[in-house]
Order: structure tokens, then C-alpha cells, then sequence
């Protein structure tokens, strides 16, 4: 059964929210992250418009440190800090 | 012009006849603090010899995850104009033609939003507008979108495809360059706006073997325009060639990598089954010579361009395809090897990288492609030369 995009938007989200600080995630961690818990019930299609969701509701934000990756909104010129 | 910069090793880069970047930002400095700051900082890199700038953080607009370059200044509270200095990557058009009228649109908004400082273009292709303060991001987003105009990609997705003038202006255009590059450009906007790839993938796209986009060296995938049968040969130009006098012996015959061209008094004779279409009798002889009928393009896949180490050129992966509107087996293609890179790619690995990794013949298998004897390893190699290998220690009787 096909998991809601708006279910894996909040789970992502949580695994976000955990990496915070420890580890920064790209969009293919997610995937595989999600892929991995619900095996053919998700499809990559899914989680893209997942992460649109945490994306365009300001939830998540991209960033680049040497690579792009998906964080919670920091402070901005956090680079300076 | 501000005389009260004190910019006395940047003032040495306006002298000598050549155009100097120095020259061009003082112009602004007059009006714009963050020119003047700008200048400050640089001088006092050159001093020190060291860079002030910090980048990465802030990536983009809302919902945007390329585009812009976050730049800061190291020192803020000595040049406070250029505390924040970002850049945005504006999507270019196709073969970068533009209306006088677009250039005014664009150097307005940027007047007013930024520095005032462009590079025409970018080496990603994209127009490039230099130094923003955050808060004008979203504005000049604004006012760059109700012009028509778009972000192109920066960070871990596709770069900004860009092209070749191609058949606009070029009669060895093997495919219509602006077509594609349109195409891939409107087919692919989530994956140039929303970075979701290991590393970042760049498609430059060549007409023809002269390559004029430098695919074959700094992309990860080089479209580039070629043919599979005869060179076309104008047989009166070519007699008009010889009696001009011009020394065909020397500059074209001679030239030719193969050895597989030929003189008979005013006729040409060209083994094209050893022509490796390196494109030089073609260009000496643009009236005579033209590539065949019978055309499309070969896919590279493997370049980047890190300066001094890490550069390889791209690998033949598909020998010939052809390139035509709705490029449906393009998309086909690409969609495999993002698909199969994504899967086992590692972060931060380019597809060049990846494909070194893993294996030719795996990556192949991956994407569901047969080997080919034109699949060949070299000439990829480092595209940088660097002669101080071959100079021998003093006193060993070298040169």
C-alpha cells in the first residue's frame, strides 16, 4: 500500500531533526532511508514530492557545505558564526 | 572614481594595455560601497596573500536549492560592503544570444539589487550576477522572474545545460545544439532547482568535434556533434583551394592525424574509414570540406575540471545517436545513468569518479548498455600539462 506523501514528509522531517548537527543529510539518504522502511510501498517519485513538501512549507531547507543537503532552517551568514 | 581607496597593488593591474577587471570595479566604487569594499578586501589579500572569502550556507530562493552562491567576507567588520557578497547563477539562453533589450532588463535589476558586477558568462555557462546582500535575494528573484528569467543550478544537481551557438551560426552543426539544450533545460527543472544527486552533473553540448563548449573536458557528460559517413567534398572549391596557391600539402595533408588524406593534382582523397574526425582539414578547407550527411552526436560521460589535480576528460559512452526533437532516447539515456549513480554512487562522487570505481564494464551493465570497441579509455587523461617531469636535475646533462 502506498505510504501518503504528507506521512513520509513528517518522517523524513524527524530524521532531519535527529541529524541536526551530527550528520547532514543529502535528498539520496532520505530515499534510501525511506526505501529501506517500506520497500515497494514507496517510490523515489514519493519521497521527491516529499521533500518538495518540507522544502516549499519552509520545514527544511537546502544547504551547501561541500554538498548539497537538507537541513532545518539555520541562521542566516551561519558560515560566519 | 573614489581616490581614497589606497589600492596600491591593484592600481599596478590597471596599467599595460590589456583590459583589467580593477579598472571596471572602480568605476562603481564611486557608487557603490560594497565596490570599494571589495577592492579593499582584495588588495589586502594580496598583501597578505591569502583569500578573505567564506562561502556555502545559504544555497538559493524559497524552494530553491541551487542558484546562489553564498559569499561572505571573512573580515565584516573591516569592509562591511561586502559582508555579504552572493552570487546568482542566472539560467542563460541557448548559445547565449540575448536582445539588447534583455541586457538593459538584466543590468537594471541588477543595478539595483546588487553590485552591479557580472561575468559574461560564467565557465558553468550560466549569466552570472556578483554580490547580493541576503535580503535582496528573494527581491531580485522576484524581479528576474517577471522579466522571464530563472536560477540555473549550483551545489549537488544538474548544472545549467548549456550549448554551442550551433545552426544559429555555425555550418558544422552536426544537431540543432539550442533545441537540446532548451529541451533538457524545461525537462529536467526539478533536478536543476532541487539538488538530489551525489555530486553535481554538468551537460555541455558541442555541434561538432571542435567542441567549442569544451564537453569532452568539463562536462560530466559532453553532447557532441559527429557523423558516420563521408566527409562532403565541394570539388570546384577545392580546385579553387589549389589554384590560389595556399600549400594544402602542408597545412592540411600534413596535419591530418591519420595520414588518411590525400592530394591528385586538385582533387582530395580522404580514407574516411580511418578519419577520426578531428575536424582540421574541415576547418583550413570550410569552403571545400564539410561533415557528412548522415549526422548526430556522441555522448561523453566522465569530465571534470578541478584545477591542477583530480581533471579527466570524458569517456566515449555512446558512439553515435541521433539527435532529434522530442530527444525521447536523450531522456532515456540520461534517466539511466542518473538512476543507476544515485543507487551506488557515493557522496561527493562525480560520475567520472564513479564509473572509475566501479568498473566500465559494471557501470554499463548498471544501464543496460552493450560494450562497444568505441567505448575507449584514452585519450582520457589529465587535459592539464605540466612540463617539470621532463626537465631532468641539474648537472644529470639535461636540457
Amino acid at each position: 500500500m502506498a505510504i501518503p506523501v504528507e506521512q513520509l514528509a513528517d518522517e523524513m522531517y524527524e530524521i532531519v531533526k535527529e541529524s541536526a548537527g551530527v550528520k547532514k543529510l543529502k535528498g539520496g539518504d532520505l530515499t534510501k532511508a525511506m526505501v529501506a522502511k517500506y520497500g515497494d510501498d514507496v517510490s523515489r517519485a514519493d519521497v521527491k514530492a516529499a521533500i518538495r513538501v518540507l522544502i516549499d512549507s519552509g520545514r527544511c531547507v537546502y544547504g551547501y557545505f561541500g554538498g548539497s543537503s537538507i537541513e532545518l532552517p539555520h541562521t542566516e551568514a551561519a558560515e560566519n558564526q | 572614481m573614489a581616490d581614497d581607496l589606497n589600492t596600491p597593488l591593484l592600481d599596478e593591474l590597471e596599467k599595460g594595455p590589456w583590459p583589467s577587471f580593477v579598472k571596471d570595479i572602480k568605476s562603481l566604487a564611486g557608487k557603490k560601497e560594497m565596490a570599494k569594499d571589495l577592492l579593499r578586501q582584495l588588495e589586502k589579500s594580496y598583501e597578505d596573500k591569502r583569500g578573505y572569502w567564506k562561502h556555502g550556507g545559504l544555497v538559493g530562493v524559497m524552494g530553491y536549492g541551487g542558484g546562489v552562491i553564498g559569499r561572505y567576507s571573512a573580515l565584516p567588520d573591516e569592509f562591511p560592503g561586502v559582508s555579504h557578497f552572493h552570487t546568482l547563477r542566472v539560467n542563460q539562453p541557448s548559445g547565449w544570444f540575448y536582445t539588447t533589450e534583455a541586457l538593459r532588463e538584466i543590468t537594471k535589476i541588477w543595478d539595483e539589487h546588487g553590485s552591479g558586477l557580472t561575468n559574461m558568462h560564467g565557465s558553468t555557462g550560466d549569466l552570472v550576477l556578483l554580490g547580493t546582500r541576503t535580503e535582496e535575494l528573494e527581491p531580485t528573484f522576484r524581479a528576474l522572474t517577471e522579466k522571464g528569467w530563472d536560477l540555473g543550478g549550483s551545489g549537488s544537481d544538474l548544472r545549467t545545460p548549456s550549448c554551442c551557438v550551433g545552426p544559429a551560426r555555425c555550418e558544422n552543426a552536426c544537431f540543432d545544439t539550442l533545441a537540446i539544450n532548451y529541451n533538457l533545460t524545461h525537462q529536467y527543472q526539478d533536478e536543476l532547482h532541487r539538488p538530489m544527486f551525489n555530486y553535481k552533473y554538468k551537460i555541455k553540448i558541442s555541434g561538432c568535434p571542435n567542441d567549442c563548449t569544451a564537453a569532452i573536458a568539463r562536462s560530466d557528460m559532453g553532447i557532441i556533434g559527429i557523423w558516420k559517413d563521408d566527409i562532403q567534398v565541394d570539388a570546384k572549391a577545392m580546385a579553387e583551394y589549389v589554384d590560389s596557391g595556399m600549400d594544402i600539402q602542408g597545412l592540411v595533408v600534413e596535419n591530418c592525424p591519420t595520414g588518411c588524406i590525400g592530394m591528385d593534382g586538385k582533387e582530395i582523397n580522404i580514407d574516411n574509414s580511418n578519419c577520426v574526425k578531428c575536424m582540421h582539414c574541415i576547418n583550413v578547407l570550410p569552403k571545400a570540406l564539410s561533415p557528412g550527411k548522415e549526422r548526430g552526436a556522441a555522448i561523453t560521460l566522465g569530465a571534470k575540471a578541478p584545477i591542477v589535480e583530480g581533471a579527466l576528460f570524458g569517456s566515449v559512452i555512446i558512439p553515435f545517436m541521433k539527435i532529434e526533437e522530442p530527444f525521447e532516447e536523450m531522456h532515456d539515456l540520461i534517466e539511466r545513468i542518473w538512476e543507476f549513480w544515485d543507487e551506488h554512487g557515493t557522496s561527493r562522487e562525480r560520475i567520472g569518479e564513479f564509473i572509475e570505481r566501479v568498473s566500465l564494464a559494471t557501470f554499463l551493465e548498471g544501464i543496460g548498455e552493450k560494450p562497444l570497441p568505441q567505448m575507449i579509455k584514452a585519450p582520457r587523461d589529465n587535459p592539464y600539462v605540466f612540463y617539470e617531469e621532463y626537465f631532468a636535475e641539474e648537472g644529470e646533462g639535461g636540457k
